[in-house]
């Protein structure tokens, strides 16, 4: 008996956790999102489920370059949501994906620690080599934009590291082991471990969110229903929340 | 050393699953064959970040097995030969790099060492001195991962070495020390040597930590396993390439370290 017992306490676990997890849906949409998206697609998320009972919504948050790798190779997808336009169109010229809709736009910032402790005061201080500073790689949005942004300043960033993506940038900067990096605003929005400096608006870099159907999507008519929700008035109200703003 | 060979049939059951085991190492192999861009391969290995990768990788994996060395030795012989109160839960500490995942070892050491950590903040505050985003960051994310696969195999051989030689040698007059000098550690030397290769393959191959504790820049602290992944999503040909050459340097080593030293008795 005993050993029946131990036999069947993991498969009874097992079968709790898939009836938590299944609750009744019968599809599953798989979301490839942006880094700089994990907060509001949370939310958007459980806002669809709650509007659609029977589609249950997973998220892959990534960076876009890694998440645009992953559907190349196969990831049997539905949505993408990408940081870049240039992602998305290396996605449709494959054949990849249908054409996207831009459905939000972000602006760049300069993140430090609360209370600045570097005494960051604008771009330039990123040039300096006594700051620890640290950007996205240049295979992520955050970082080609970040560079374009340097770039139209004239600086030559003192770099310190390169990070994968956005909020693992964000997160060494809120530990304060970075003095400063540039990160888009909505992350900022999004912690309270930072504080924000704003850039020249005449160094704005034009950054809009497009977000598409996946050709190869297993859920065409769901991804459709989840791509409406994003752009419908409840969806861009949870974005705005985000500190997004309108495409 | 001579090795009588018997010549004798595998049991068929065995032949299959054991083909199969291989199978798993094997495949990802020529995987990574099918992919490699052979005519493009010279000019994408001998790229900057290639090379600056590389580099760094040899210097700071070498550096990191040879402080396991110096400090895994000794921790190992506490560990096997010393009783004190506490030694069951140091030892599974010691070896919770090998099941943790690395990113959550990076983090616990950025909380430690970090320019905030409970360590680093008096360390810069008094020295200037920063670990994180440095070369010796990358070191010590090495080590970190790397040092309890030599103070487990180094531990495991001390348990099993017979100790009538070293008792002979201590009433002979020998101090501890030297017995440990000149009896144990020329007994446990396969297994030295065993645990170092496998600590500094471990290190050679590290990425979660690295990048979670030293960061990610080219030339300081981008080894090959971080140059892969930032090409993966860049260029694949160029991650395919550096792919290419962590398996060959790994290849090479392991080969030949393998018949220089492990075919004479280490129990590995």
């Amino acid at each position: 008996m005993i050993r029946q017992a131990t036999w069947c306490a993991p498969l009874l676990v097992a079968l709790l956790l898939s009836s938590c997890t299944g609750r009744d849906s019968d599809e599953t949409l798989l979301v490839m999102a942006a880094a700089s998206l994990t907060d509001a697609f949370g939310e958007i998320g459980v806002a669809f489920e709650a509007a659609n009972p029977d589609i249950e919504v997973r998220l892959n948050l990534a960076g876009s370059g890694a998440l645009r790798e992953q559907i190349v190779q196969g990831a049997p997808a539905d949505v993408f949501a990408s940081a870049s336009a240039q992602t998305v169109q290396a996605l449709v010229s494959a054949g990849l994906a249908l054409s996207p809709t831009d459905f939000a736009s972000n602006e760049l910032r300069i993140a430090v620690p609360t209370g600045n402790p570097g005494g960051v005061v604008g771009i330039e201080d990123l040039a300096n080599s006594e700051l620890l500073i640290g950007l996205c790689g240049a295979q992520v949005p955050c970082g080609q934009f970040a560079r374009q942004a340097l770039e139209q300043a004239g600086i030559d960033a003192s770099v310190d590291t390169n990070e994968g993506d956005v909020r693992a940038l964000l997160g060494k900067i809120e530990a304060g082991e970075l003095d400063a990096g540039i990160v888009y605003a909505s992350d900022i929005a999004a912690s309270d471990d930072v504080d924000e400096i704003l850039l020249p608006p005449t160094f704005g870099v034009a950054i809009t969110y497009p977000i598409t159907i996946l050709s190869e999507s297993p859920n065409p008519d769901a991804a459709g229903a989840f791509v409406a929700f994003v752009l419908s008035v409840e969806g861009q109200a949870i974005l705005h929340a985000y500190g997004f703003d309108p495409s | 050393m001579t090795r009588r060979k018997i010549r004798q049939r595998a049991p068929w059951p065995l032949l299959v699953l054991g083909s199969l085991g291989a199978a798993v190492f094997v495949l990802p192999l020529i995987g990574l064959a099918t992919r490699t861009p052979w005519s493009r391969l010279r000019e994408l290995v001998m790229s900057d970040v290639v090379v600056d990768a590389l580099k760094l990788s040899l210097m700071t994996s070498v550096l990191a097995a040879a402080i396991s060395l110096l400090l895994g030795v000794p921790l190992a012989w506490l560990l096997a030969r010393v009783e004190f109160p506490g030694r069951r839960i140091v030892r599974a500490i010691v070896t919770l790099p090998m099941v943790l995942p690395p990113v959550v070892g990076g983090a616990a050491l950025l909380f430690a060492l970090g320019r905030r950590g409970v360590i680093g903040e008096p360390i810069n505050d008094a020295t200037g001195f920063l670990l994180p985003f440095s070369v010796w960051g990358v070191v010590v994310a090495n080590v970190f991962v790397a040092m309890p696969f030599l103070v487990v195999t180094v531990e495991g051989a001390l348990r099993n070495v017979d100790g009538r030689h070293e008792a002979a040698a201590a009433t002979l007059g020998a101090s501890r020390l030297t017995v440990f000098r000149r009896i144990t550690l020329p007994m446990i030397a396969p297994s030295v040597r065993a645990g170092l290769v496998l600590a500094w393959a471990r290190a050679l191959g590290e990425f979660g930590a690295t990048v979670t504790f030293a960061g990610n820049l080219q030339g300081r602290t981008q080894t090959l396993p971080l140059a892969v992944f930032v090409a993966l999503e860049q260029d694949r040909d160029t991650a395919v390439a550096i792919s290419l050459v962590l398996v060959a340097v790994s290849l090479a080593v392991l080969l030949l370290l393998r018949d220089r030293w492990w075919s004479n008795g280490a129990d590995l």
